[in-house]
């Protein structure tokens, strides 16, 4: 098998049992993943959760202590980097300082004997309207310019995975948006599977079709972006991808399809799926937006409803932030997000319902408020 | 907001600078003035050695100018043993420059890139040679090769030229070594190429400037040292030690003729060697 025929054929990237030690310390402990072809694949977590780690031992830039890499069912983790299926777009963007941006993008081509270099090289610097640029240098281009140089680099070798090494995190907030679309629009046209490493967790919803979040070497949720924002299954994950309220409470019982718990006396129902929790102590969670405000006892019949007292309330423009001390526990507070829709604002002091809808709930093991907490700080 | 009209309170008040007195003025360029008097400082005796190589002295010594004229340009090879010695001279260096620069830049790599037990130690090492006094060095290396019963000749001074050589270019190529970013020969790597590849093509054009940089360095130390060769070269007779000798019975303006061809050449190099940074770097 030459380095010529590599790229050809099909297959996802599988990934089982990977590990990475250095000396006591684990880097990566027993990540399974599984990254269907054509897919834009996120590997979300804060910084030291093994996930560029992860993504440097699948381009053979680091050697696995233990586990299996697969492309298209073939096991690549102990070929040398340039033997491997797959191309890299560094987080520094990692050009060559001393060729044209022309002779860049050929690199992978030339070394692999590729024929036709001048037209694909042409073809791909277009595809980011960048083919007037080919023959500067690359300390000539603006940092955004670099990155899709960066990217059409890795792209121009067909590789049947592309790895992308947070490739946004030194661009500005407006630039970083627009590149953000401009990945994913690439991505849609060139139907290569991507994995894209971040610790932005807006930006991982954004591009991604399937998001892993990881957290200290192990994979803590996959899915969707929205099943891992609407129903976190660990604390991390509920505190890591945005805000969220979390109360003690009770498991009393189910029935069919729904779960009841105890707050206080306060009922609190959810459909039994979405509670991760074994135990009969749980916390019930719900995200800030999805909770409403109505006057005392005015709250909807069938949702779950916590009365409290408004004790901060911060005009953000588009919507307000309300913090709410429940009635039943003074330790409890509840943050809600409105859509500024109706010009009055509650005022602090007053004592409300909120109230939200059992299916948006969610149930997480007991003392996960800490762990969430702490995901959040660490987003 | 081509016309601002003159009644126009927000219109800017002209500049008007003040009266320039002598004192500013002296303060402002008392920097420029010290700037001159440290060039002047430091190009005065090599201005003396290029005039005085255009000189026809009267008698053996090249002390006070008499006649202009190109009599030590166009005979350069007329004192006799001269041209024998730079020879010597340049072969020496080139051989040294050339046995000091592989090795320097594999022991760059070594302490750069690899992590091993007493590198901190030997990264100090590196510097022990240098700021060992020459004389000592020289001495040390004539007793060495005595007793080790090596013949003193263009071996012993090769040997020894490429000794303090060596520390020169290690730490120079190590300087740029270290500012080389790692993952510019990962990308080439992940970009297909070997190892082999990846070092021609990455990894050494971009050190580049500083093994020319040491091998330029080395060149200069070993055709100008005289200490230690004068300890280790047996009969042989190097430039710097044939004008050592020659000085005490004549001065030929010849020896002004080859230090004025040095500084030219080196001259033309370093401005070759801007030129083609200035293009790689654009």
């Amino acid at each position: 098998m030459t380095a010529a025929d590599l790229n050809t054929g099909t297959g996802g990237l599988k990934i089982r049992g990977l590990h990475k030690h250095y000396g006591t310390f684990t880097a990566v402990d027993g990540i399974d993943l599984d990254v269907p072809e054509g897919s834009f694949f996120a590997l979300l977590g804060p910084s030291g959760c093994g996930k560029t780690t992860t993504l440097r031992m699948v381009a053979g830039l680091e050697e696995p202590t233990a586990g299996e890499i697969m492309i298209g069912g073939k096991d690549i983790s102990r070929q040398r980097p340039y033997q491997r299926p797959v191309n890299t777009v560094f987080q520094s963007y990692a050009l060559f300082p001393h060729m044209t941006i022309f002779e860049n993008v050929a690199f992978g081509l030339r070394r692999r004997k590729v024929d036709g270099v001048d037209a694909k090289v042409k073809e791909m610097l277009d595809l980011v309207e960048m083919g007037h640029l080919a023959h500067r240098k690359p300390t000539q281009l603006s940092g955004g310019q670099q990155q899709r140089i960066a990217v059409v680099r890795a792209l121009v070798n067909k590789p049947k995975v592309l790895l992308l090494d947070e490739p946004l995190g030194a661009l500005d907030l407006k630039l970083r948006r627009q590149m953000q679309l401009e990945l994913k629009r690439i991505q849609t046209e060139v139907g290569i599977t991507f994995i894209h490493v971040t610790h932005d967790q807006e930006e991982a919803m954004t591009m991604a079709d399937t998001i892993a979040v990881l957290n200290k070497g192990k994979v803590e949720q996959m899915g969707a972006p929205v099943d891992l924002y609407e129903n976190p299954r660990t604390a991390f994950v509920a505190g890591f991808l945005g805000q969220t309220n979390l109360l003690t409470a009770k498991v009393v019982g189910t029935s069919g399809d729904v779960l009841t718990t105890d707050f206080h006396g306060i009922k609190i129902t959810m459909p039994v799926s979405r509670m991760a929790a074994t135990t009969q102590e749980v916390e019930v969670g719900v995200r800030p937006e999805k909770i409403h405000i109505a006057e005392l006892g005015e709250a909807p019949v069938g949702r779950n409803v916590v009365d409290g007292v408004i004790i901060d309330a911060s005009f953000i423009g588009v919507s307000t932030q309300y913090v709410i001390r429940t009635l039943a526990d003074a330790e409890e507070e509840i943050t809600v997000f409105t859509q500024n829709s109706s010009t009055s604002l509650r005022r602090v002091g007053e004592t409300v319902s909120a109230y939200w809808h059992p299916d948006h709930t969610f149930g997480l093991h007991e003392g996960a408020w800490q762990e969430a907490e702490a995901a959040e700080v660490a987003s | 907001m081509t016309a601002v009209k003159e009644s126009d309170p927000y219109a800017p008040t002209e500049f008007r600078p003040k009266k320039v007195g002598f004192g500013r003025w002296v303060r402002e360029h008392l920097v420029t003035f010290f700037g001159i008097l440290g060039l002047l400082y430091l190009f005065a005796p090599i201005f003396v050695v290029i005039v005085f190589s255009f000189n026809k002295p009267k008698g053996l010594f090249n002390y006070t100018f008499t006649e202009f004229s190109f009599d030590a340009w166009t005979g350069v090879c007329d004192v006799p043993g001269m041209c024998d010695s730079l020879w010597l001279s340049i072969r020496i260096a080139f051989f040294s420059t050339l046995a000091a620069t592989i090795l320097g830049t594999i022991a760059a790599f070594a302490l750069v890139r690899h992590k091993f037990r007493g590198r901190g130690f030997a990264n100090i090492l590196i510097f022990v040679p240098m700021a060992t006094p020459e004389v000592v060095v020289g001495s040390s290396l004539l007793v060495l090769f005595v007793n080790m019963g090596v013949p003193l000749g263009q071996l012993t001074i090769w040997i020894a030229h490429t000794m303090f050589c060596l520390s020169f270019v290690i730490v120079t190529v190590k300087a740029r070594l270290v500012g080389l970013d790692p993952r510019l020969e990962q990308a080439a790597q992940d970009l297909y190429a070997n190892r082999v590849q990846t070092f021609f093509r990455i990894t050494f054009p971009l050190i580049m400037p500083g093994v020319v940089a040491a091998a330029m360095l080395s060149f200069s130390l070993s055709f100008d040292d005289f200490i230690i060769t004068n300890f280790n070269s047996g009969s042989e007779v190097t430039f710097p030690m044939f004008v050592w000798g020659t000085s005490k019975k004549a001065l030929p303006p010849q020896i002004n003729v080859i230090g004025t061809a040095m500084l030219l050449i080196a001259l033309f190099v370093v401005i070759v060697g801007r030129a083609i940074g200035k293009r790689r770097a654009r």
